[in-house]
């Protein structure tokens, strides 16, 4: 069902764990639906220096989360927002149809995460 | 074919011409219900299930239901058990059929099928029990559990796939779902498949003889298995453990992960296991059982349900007992939740 990519990046994920002092933090899924994803960012100079996650959820869950991560490490605020789910699926190699929405979780982890450390700058 | 029938109908207590050859428990199931609703659709247009049945139950009420019956789930309890008050006060005079499994495809558990069918016969309707889990696994008699109806499988009891019966009481009306000829006492058309039918006989006598012995056996593992489990995880819940249930399954709740990954991880390491309901495995929802139980949505997604058999062996459990507790511990690890701040 998963591509060896897939089962790579859940077997041994990248970017496991909290940032403390993280600049963003994205909160996205719900238990109810079986994933939840919580990705922390650390940017300096508008850049991406370091990208943490955590995640409830299967397989595919946890292994987008880890390319996630992977994909937007060093990449500028404004590169990391254009990196889609889709982007995340083809680094992994493909995922299957009922698994897609994953890689949705991953998008929006992003997401939310630079969302929250804009508003955290703008209150600044 | 008619020796196949006479073995299947003794070791059940039933006549010959009381059993149906059907191609599994799916079609036996259809062929119960949608065949008593529309045989006596005259009579009434009410119908009761529980809210845990399988799915090859389930979606056949779902179905009626769009052609204008009316059903009513049963609730279960924590352990998930159906109670016959319950039934009692879901029959109405147009209640024509009752149909509640003889035990649980996921948490194992056996429901009080004596009682409740009392409460059915005392009322009049028809009572039909899928029970695809148990025949093979424990003695049945169906006089003495009292159904009309009876669904069986015979690859759950090591017999061939794509072969099963359905037990029909004599008198019982039957519309039958499969038209054409008049196999089957006209109740299912169709040339026999004989070889399936011959294998699922010899397979169900040697589960009757083995039957004392395996339940011995593999219920002592299965014990072990939940013993060493519940002493060497944390926070986890061995679902219906205090309830009359199957000796070979086991149901396990890992609180903060998810099930597949857990499934996956235990794949890595040659232990197969099922995640929920394994039929439901490719769909996102969590067991419809286990949210029928009570458990909470998260929890219910961090099931995982070991099945033991005939060929697990003591080896196969202490690998499980060594490699389970490192698994949930990876995963727990990247999960955000159960962790202290």
């Amino acid at each position: 069902m998963y591509t060896e990519k897939v089962l790579e990046h859940f077997r041994n994920p990248r970017n496991v764990g909290r940032i403390e002092d993280a600049d963003g933090v994205g909160k996205v899924g719900n238990p109810v639906c079986g994933d939840v994803m919580v990705m922390y960012l650390k940017i300096r100079d508008d850049r991406i220096e370091d990208a943490k996650f955590e995640t409830f959820g299967c397989g595919a869950a946890i292994a987008t989360s880890s390319m996630a991560t992977e994909l937007i490490k060093g990449k500028t605020v404004e590169e990391a927002l254009r990196v889609t789910n889709r982007a995340v699926a083809e680094a992994l190699g493909g995922l299957p149809p009922h698994k897609m929405h994953c890689s949705v979780l991953a998008e929006e982890a992003i997401r939310a995460a630079i969302e929250d450390y804009q508003a955290k700058r703008q209150r600044k | 074919m008619e020796k196949a029938r006479s073995v299947i109908a003794r070791s059940i207590g039933a006549r010959d011409e009381e059993i149906v050859f059907t191609s599994g428990g799916t079609e036996s199931n259809n062929l119960a219900i949608r065949g008593v609703a529309q045989a006596l659709r005259k009579k009434g247009n009410h119908l009761v299930t529980s809210s845990i049945e399988h799915h090859a139950v389930l979606n056949v009420f779902r179905a009626l239901e769009k052609e204008g019956f009316v059903v009513t789930y049963l609730p279960v309890d924590r352990e998930g058990l159906v109670h016959p008050e319950d039934l009692r006060k879901a029959l109405r005079p147009e209640t024509i059929l009752v149909s509640i499994m003889h035990a649980n495809n996921e948490t194992g558990v056996i429901e009080p099928i004596e009682e409740l069918s009392r409460v059915v016969r005392e009322h009049g309707a028809v009572f039909h029990t899928d029970a695809v889990q148990t025949v093979g696994k424990i003695p049945i008699q169906v006089d003495a559990l009292g159904v009309d109806l009876l669904s069986a499988s015979a690859h759950k009891f090591y017999g061939p796939k794509g072969v099963g019966f359905l037990y029909v009481r004599k008198g019982t009306r039957l519309a039958p779902q499969i038209l054409g000829g008049h196999h089957e006492r006209s109740r299912r058309a169709g040339t026999e498949n004989v070889p399936g039918i011959v294998g699922m006989a010899k397979a169900l006598e040697i589960a009757q003889d083995e039957m004392g012995e395996e339940a011995g056996r593999v219920g002592t593992l299965r014990d072990w298995l939940e013993e060493e489990l519940q002493a060497r995880v944390p926070d986890i819940v061995i679902v219906s453990r205090g309830a009359p249930r199957l000796y070979n399954t086991s149901l396990v709740l890992v609180e903060y992960v998810e099930g597949e990954s857990l499934l996956l991880n235990l794949d890595f390491e040659g232990i197969c296991v099922s995640s929920g309901s394994a039929c439901t495995s490719s769909s996102l929802e969590p067991s419809h059982v286990l949210l029928a139980c009570g458990y909470p949505h998260a929890l219910a997604h961090g099931s995982i349900r070991f099945s033991l058999g005939k060929w697990t062996t003591k080896e196969e459990i202490s690998r499980v007992v060594a490699v389970f507790p490192g698994i949930v511990e990876k995963l727990r690890a990247i999960s955000p939740f159960g962790k202290v701040r």
